[in-house]
């Protein structure tokens, strides 16, 4: 099998889905031009015109309503917005009507459509280009959310997201567009609502999802030299959420961390934290611990921005705590010259 | 039928207003739990418009949408049911008042964020022109909903994608009790603002259904011929509270005298002594009207009471399509 990129992945999906049904559009600022939304829409209006890959105004909210329109009308767009917080904008559309719109019609129109949203990281994003918003969505009854962490799930992922009857969020992430995966050429689908064992282990389960199941894997590799087996599980759709695959997991390894990869109030590692105390509470036998960003916007500099994302090392450091080893972490992970403001090049998969 | 066209607008509007004036009365039972925005003195919109649509032509709409709903061609019965939260409604009770659908006759839906529904009247409108059909979309907006972002975003796309789309802004002078003044620069008109999308603008008289009406049937030839959205603009009169059964001039937020100003202008008794003079219609016929139209209202707000409520299953249904 072929190793391709994760944002090659999301083209080849967008292009399989353009392909296998007519009905299908691709729509956002920035998607027939030069750089092809990171390459992940490139040559798609050449191959199929520009009445069905098109360029937009900067209308974030007009356009969600507008796709919505669309799709109660015979086709199934695809909308793209080059950071998550140009969604900001259309949440309007998104939460009231594209949410609701199936219910309060009591099931006589629905919507379906699929909005892409990239997370940022790194590299100065600062406080409006690096939030990781995927809570503010799974709160609401009719979306789906998926996050896909590597490139076989993306291109599976995408594919089920636009053949699905509901409005989805995909919420991909910056520094996964240039990591590789095995991915087969043909189209296939990715189950939305199942998470993935990433890694097998069974002195502690990290719980994770996007970006950071990078970080929990490394962290699983490093701590498995030392003795320590980690089990990591990639939740890959966040709503609806895969409870049964998370609580297998942790009644299995009785430990749980989560490596969330947003902010940990009100967040998914507050919910995963939730279902697993709710359901296997006399299983655990020490309190679950989350990490993820620090509780502030996100700065620009580097020099505050490398305290704010978490890494490998800070999940270590909480699994060597709760497992009451002590382990020297500047051991583990000595000090490099790769700066931690851009993607780890040793980060390049397959995962 | 002789004059059958000027007799339905006729009938049409005084369905509309006999069918709000009833849930007005029956309000208090407290048996229609769910806000309710009525239309009386604005029928001549809905109606002067909605004659000139195919069945098949989509209608959207906001808060104030009974009129635009009846007018269409929307089930009386469903409404109602649909007021009384009853399992018989046209969104079996999920909805309410502010969630009419009737797909069987072209009615999309209707919400009450203020503005939201036009660019999705925009997007079910471009599906039409990508798809060929030679379907028209109208959606109804008021005053308020000019003030929103959206508004113009739908004004821009719909006139750089050339959409088949019929924008019809019912300008009432009031946001609840917000004067237009307050809103919006004293020395613009909102049809400018359409205008100034390069959109084709016509402005009139929103309680004359006879003008609504022939501007609509040039608006809807424009659409087709030219393959461009049209704007009307129409300027009416909301007789009762913003929100509820009751009129509430009493708060004073009205300039004195406005209020008996327009329903002096009543749409449906100015256009009833037109066509009574012109013979187009007899007194007598107009009692069979009302009659019918009585005897109308009657089953089915008798339909609505006597539905039962939807089943406890209906609460997690519907929020994901299997």
């Amino acid at each position: 099998m072929r190793e391709i990129k994760y944002s090659e992945a999301i083209l080849e999906a967008t292009d399989f889905s353009l392909e296998n049904d007519p009905s299908v559009l691709v729509v956002g600022l920035g998607v027939p031009d030069p750089k092809g939304i990171f390459g992940t829409t490139s040559g798609l209006q050449e191959k199929y015109g520009e009445h069905r890959v098109m360029d937009m105004p900067l209308s974030e909210n007009g356009m969600t309503g507008i796709i919505t329109g669309v799709s109660l009308n015979g086709f199934r767009p695809i909308l793209t917005h080059q950071r998550v917080e140009f969604a900001l904008l259309s949440i309007e559309q998104i939460v009231n009507q594209a949410a609701k719109w199936f219910y309060m019609n009591a099931g006589q129109q629905n919507v379906p459509i699929v909005i892409r949203l990239i997370i940022g990281r790194g590299w100065g994003q600062g406080p409006q280009h690096a939030q990781s918003l995927e809570s503010w969505f799974a709160h609401i009854p009719g979306l789906k959310v998926v996050m896909p962490s590597n490139s076989y799930d993306a291109k599976g992922l995408l594919i089920s997201s636009v053949e699905d009857d509901n409005p989805v969020i995909f919420l991909e992430h910056r520094w996964l567009h240039n990591t590789f995966d095995n991915v087969p050429s043909e189209g296939y689908r990715v189950p939305i609502g199942e998470a993935r064992l990433a890694r097998k282990g069974s002195d502690v389960t990290i719980v994770s999802h996007s970006y950071m199941v990078l970080e929990s894997l490394r962290c699983a590799d490093v701590l498995a030299e030392h003795g320590i087996s980690v089990e990591v599980v990639d939740l890959r759709s966040i709503r609806p959420l895969d409870s049964k695959t998370v609580l297998n997991s942790v009644s299995k390894t009785k430990r749980l961390v989560v490596a969330d990869n947003g902010w940990m109030h009100f967040g998914v590692s507050s919910e995963i934290i939730s279902i697993v105390t709710e359901n296997i509470f006399d299983k655990l036998i020490c309190a679950p611990v989350r990490i993820g960003m620090n509780d502030s916007p996100s700065p620009s500099t580097r020099a505050l921005a490398n305290h704010y994302y978490p890494r490998a090392k800070n999940i270590a450091e909480v699994i060597s705590k709760m497992l009451d080893k002590t382990v020297d972490l500047n051991i583990l992970f000595p000090k490099t010259d790769i700066p931690l403001d851009v993607p780890d090049p040793s980060f390049r998969g397959p995962f | 039928m002789l004059n059958k066209f000027e007799k339905n607008l006729y009938y049409a509007m005084l369905r509309i207003r006999m069918v709000e004036e009833r849930i007005a009365e029956l309000y208090s039972e407290q048996e229609m739990r769910c806000p309710v925005h009525l239309s009386i003195g604005q029928e001549a919109v809905a109606v002067g418009v909605c004659e000139h649509l195919q069945k098949n032509d989509i209608v959207m709409s906001a808060h104030r949408a009974h009129a635009h709903y009846l007018a269409k061609g929307g089930d009386l019965k469903a409404m109602l049911a649909e007021l009384y939260g009853k399992s018989t409604g046209c969104a079996k009770g999920k909805g309410g008042s502010m969630h009419l659908i009737d797909l069987e006759n072209g009615f999309f839906a209707a919400v009450p964020i203020v503005g939201s529904t036009i660019p999705i009247a925009v997007g079910v409108a471009w599906a039409f022109k990508m798809k060929k059909s030679t379907n028209i979309v109208t959606v109804f907006l008021g005053d308020g909903a000019t003030e929103e972002g959206v508004f113009f975003e739908s004004l821009d796309f719909a006139s750089l994608k050339n959409v088949p789309i019929l924008f019809v802004c019912e300008n009432n002078f009031y946001s609840v009790y917000s004067n237009l003044k307050v809103r919006q620069a004293p020395q613009r008109k909102i049809s400018v603002l359409a205008e100034s999308h390069g959109i084709k603008t016509f402005t009139g008289d929103g309680n004359d259904v006879q003008q609504v009406s022939k501007m609509t049937r040039e608006a809807i030839k424009f659409i087709k011929n030219m393959n461009k959205p049209v704007f009307i603009e129409l300027e009416t009169f909301r007789w009762l509270e913003h929100c509820g059964p009751n009129g509430d001039d009493e708060l004073g937020y009205r300039e004195v005298g406005e209020l008996e100003k327009w329903i002096k202008k009543c749409p449906i008794e100015s256009y009833k002594n037109t066509i009574i003079e012109k013979s187009i219609v007899t007194e007598t016929e107009i009692t069979q009207m009302i009659e019918n139209i009585s005897s109308e209202i009657n089953d089915s707000f008798n339909f609505a009471k006597e539905s039962v409520f939807p089943k406890l299953e209906l609460l997690n249904q519907h929020i994901y399509k299997d």
